[in-house]
């Protein structure tokens, strides 16, 4: 049976598609939004450590599963490996309604000013293709209120002196500290930076009909088993559906973009939960799969005017792949500083976020989220037994002794850093996989030792007896959940791959609404921006489009 | 695609012969010995490894089939023993000798000795610090051992919170 024509196809009920599925229904235009995966729940794999989306040794709790996917990586020898969703090295996102907002950290930062203008502010770097956003923090910011006001964050407005100029404060209250977090605040404050507790997309208290956060120690990698974390599944895809106009149609494989002989979009090929493939056309499509699918998509979406891949005639495509490099410092105290308050994760300290003589960009520092018991078996300083008697002892008396204050490092882009196609692997259904190959930029580095160096300061101040630092941004390719990049916004379509709003340049019915847009990543988790960004092409869409066509 | 092996009818286990377990049993004690606290025999490791290998790590299988016999015909040429009957501190030995990728390489043709050291000590501790639900840390052993209260019940996990408050007045 023929799918009846809707007005808007969205692929992908993350952060951003399913904040742009639920501005489009409820703007009246019949909406389709596809999910790969299913609905999630805690039940799943409630705390089981070895299947999370933070320790994916024996799968994925919210998939992609090991069976269906895989991608290729090139080597730096040129070699390629293919590798399963389970290993580091796919840089995987999570595949269940919601996606990574079912399981994530939940932290929820604006980027700052600077970061949609790096290069203005730092110059050209050679080698990179640092550039400035199209739009600024102040096209964005009504954006970010939004999407702290309808998915829900907690926090105190007034804590972070750093942060750029906003209207309104949070709607939720800040969370209280753990024991480490007071004590990191503390020591900081008296060195005279400026601490704060992380507005986080968690209830602190009840909030939108869900209860608030009991500060569970397996929260970050897991589903919540109260509903107190905020994500997509949660908030604006139920709205979505309960409009009427919006139908998620889980565990569908989106193969394609189909391009008529002008070069519009008319609609997507899929595979439907029985494997069956299917086609849905639509006026508009949406692609917000995340950074390496959404690249994918784009990429096996040939045509006659765009044989390489929708809107891929400039080869930008796939470009620019980041993540965030993860640096900072460990420290032992002699003591017992950890409480058991979940999630770990509940201070910070922006100070070293621009504005750092000599340092391009920067990134925020936080003490880390609790480390599961088989995580916290690898976490040993340089050159400490690895096992036996020793290796045992050490997590019987350090794992509550133990404090990692950390942060995502503003990652320099790098051309070279990309997803492809792979010309022969495929995955289950048949669809050429992605093949992600290059380097992330040799400054990352330099600017991770700088953060790593920072941290042990505090470490040090805080009365550790042995501190060690744990330095990020080393070769290989980046990525991750944090994935960002491969479909740049720009004004100029010869260096980037949409417009301002989203919209893929040359196809004016197809849109981006991901982490692919960033230009860069901000030294912050990018889940806030990527919802941001979801609100404001959703809107944008909504405004140009006149009920047939685009105004 | 490799077709998952069986033990057998001779073996309690899925994937391992008894001698294999035997092996495995041995290496395993040796990454997480028991002191005071269990240790990797007491949780019930080979049940965790020997589950996983049938499950999702089938594309492990191939390693363990033939790193085994290497292990143990390594030992044999070394110490005119098999491994598993080793005394502790030659086993220690042993192990010392296979990370660094020491043994006599005409038994690790076919598998890189430190390969596998590192694959078997990462299964071990998968095992004894990741949930019970797999097979292995049987009786929570890992979770008593480091002071984590389990299950975690709502509300009622401030595990010493006493204790830990008296020593942070002091310092």
């Amino acid at each position: 049976m023929k799918n009846k024509h809707v007005n808007a196809i969205v692929v992908g009920a993350g952060a951003g598609g399913g904040i742009v599925a639920k501005e489009l229904a409820v703007a009246g235009l019949s909406v389709v939004l596809f999910e790969r995966g299913g609905w999630a729940t805690y039940d799943d794999h409630d705390d089981d450590e070895l299947i999370s989306q933070r320790t994916t040794v024996l799968g994925n709790a919210f998939g992609p599963d090991d069976i269906r996917h895989r991608r290729v990586v090139v080597n730096s020898d040129g070699s390629t490996r293919i590798v399963l969703p389970s290993e580091g090295s796919y840089s995987n996102n999570a595949a269940c309604v919601g996606s990574g907002t079912v399981s994530y950290g939940a932290m929820a930062w604006r980027f700052m000013e600077k970061d949609f203008k790096m290069k203005s502010t730092y110059g050209h770097v050679e080698g990179s293709t640092l550039d400035d956003w199209p739009i600024d923090y102040f096209d964005l910011e009504p954006y970010y209120e939004k999407a702290e006001w309808e998915i829900g964050v907690s926090g105190d407005h007034n804590a972070n002196p750093f942060m750029a100029p906003r209207k309104k404060p949070y709607p939720m209250p800040a969370f209280t500290y753990n024991r480490e977090g007071r004590l990191l605040h503390d020591t900081s404050k008296k060195m005279g930076l400026h601490p704060f507790s992380i507005p986080m997309l968690r209830n602190s208290v009840r909030n939108n009909g869900r209860p608030a956060c009991y500060r569970m120690r397996s929260c970050v990698g897991f589903a919540c088993p109260v509903n107190a974390k905020c994500g997509t599944h949660n908030t604006v895809i139920p709205v979505a559906i309960k409009s009427g106009n919006c139908e998620l149609r889980t565990n569908c494989q989106v193969a394609e973009i189909v391009l008529d002989e002008n070069g519009r979009a008319t609609g997507v090929k899929y595979f439907d939960e029985n494997n069956k493939g299917q086609i849905q056309t639509a006026d508009i499509v949406v692609v917000a799969a995340a950074a390496v699918e959404t690249a994918r998509l784009l990429l096996n979406s040939k045509s006659k005017l765009f044989p390489y891949g929708a809107g891929n005639n400039n080869d930008w495509v796939g470009r620019n792949l980041q993540g965030h490099a993860y640096t900072g410092a460990v420290g032992l105290m002699d003591y017992e500083v950890y409480d058991d308050v979940g999630p770990g994760a509940c201070m910070a300290i922006n100070d070293f976020n621009h504005d750092n003589e000599g340092i391009i960009g920067g990134g925020a520092l936080c003490n880390e989220f609790t480390a599961m018991p088989y995580l916290f078996s690898k976490m040993r300083p340089p050159g400490a037994k690895t096992w036996g008697l020793e290796h045992k002892e050490y997590q019987r008396t350090m794992f509550k002794r133990m404090i990692r204050l950390h942060g995502p490092f503003q990652e320099i882009p790098s051309f070279n850093a990309r997803v492809t196609v792979d010309p022969e692997v495929k995955d289950f259904w048949g669809i050429p996989v992605a093949r992600l190959l290059g380097k992330r930029h040799p400054y990352d580095r330099t600017g991770c030792e700088f953060m790593s160096q920072k941290a042990e300061e505090i470490l040090k101040e805080a009365g550790a007896v042995q501190t060690w630092q744990s330095i990020g941004g080393g070769p290989g390719l980046s990525g991750g959940q944090h994935q960002a990049g491969t479909a740049r916004m720009g004004n100029d379509p010869k260096t980037s791959v949409t417009n301002k709003f989203g919209q893929v340049h040359e196809i004016d019915n197809l849109f981006i609404a991901d982490g692919s847009l960033n230009v860069t990543n901000g030294g912050f988790n990018p889940a806030l921006t990527i919802m941001a960004l979801g609100f404001y092409v959703g809107e944008n869409i909504v405004k140009n489009w006149s009920g047939t066509k685009f105004k | 695609m490799f077709v998952p092996a069986c033990s057998g009818y001779d073996s309690v286990w899925r994937f391992f012969s008894e001698a294999e377990a035997k092996t495995v049993i041995a290496f395993a004690e040796q990454i997480i010995p028991r002191d005071n606290d269990a240790g990797a025999t007491d949780a019930n490791i080979i049940n965790f490894i020997d589950k996983q290998l049938t499950g999702p790590y089938t594309r492990f299988q191939e390693m363990y089939r033939k790193g085994i016999p290497a292990i143990e015909n390594s030992s044999t040429n070394v110490f005119r023993k098999a491994f598993y009957d080793l005394e502790f501190g030659v086993q220690t030995e042993f192990m010392i000798k296979m990370e660094k990728g020491e043994l006599p390489s005409e038994f690790w043709k076919e598998v890189k000795q430190a390969d596998l050291f590192r694959l078997m000590l990462d299964h071990t501790m998968q095992g004894f610090y990741g949930s019970p639900r797999h097979g292995g840390n049987k009786n929570y052993v890992s979770y008593k051992m480091m002071k984590l209260d389990y299950p975690h019940v709502i509300g009622q996990n401030r595990y010493e919170s006493k204790c830990a408050t008296a020593n942070l007045t002091e310092s």
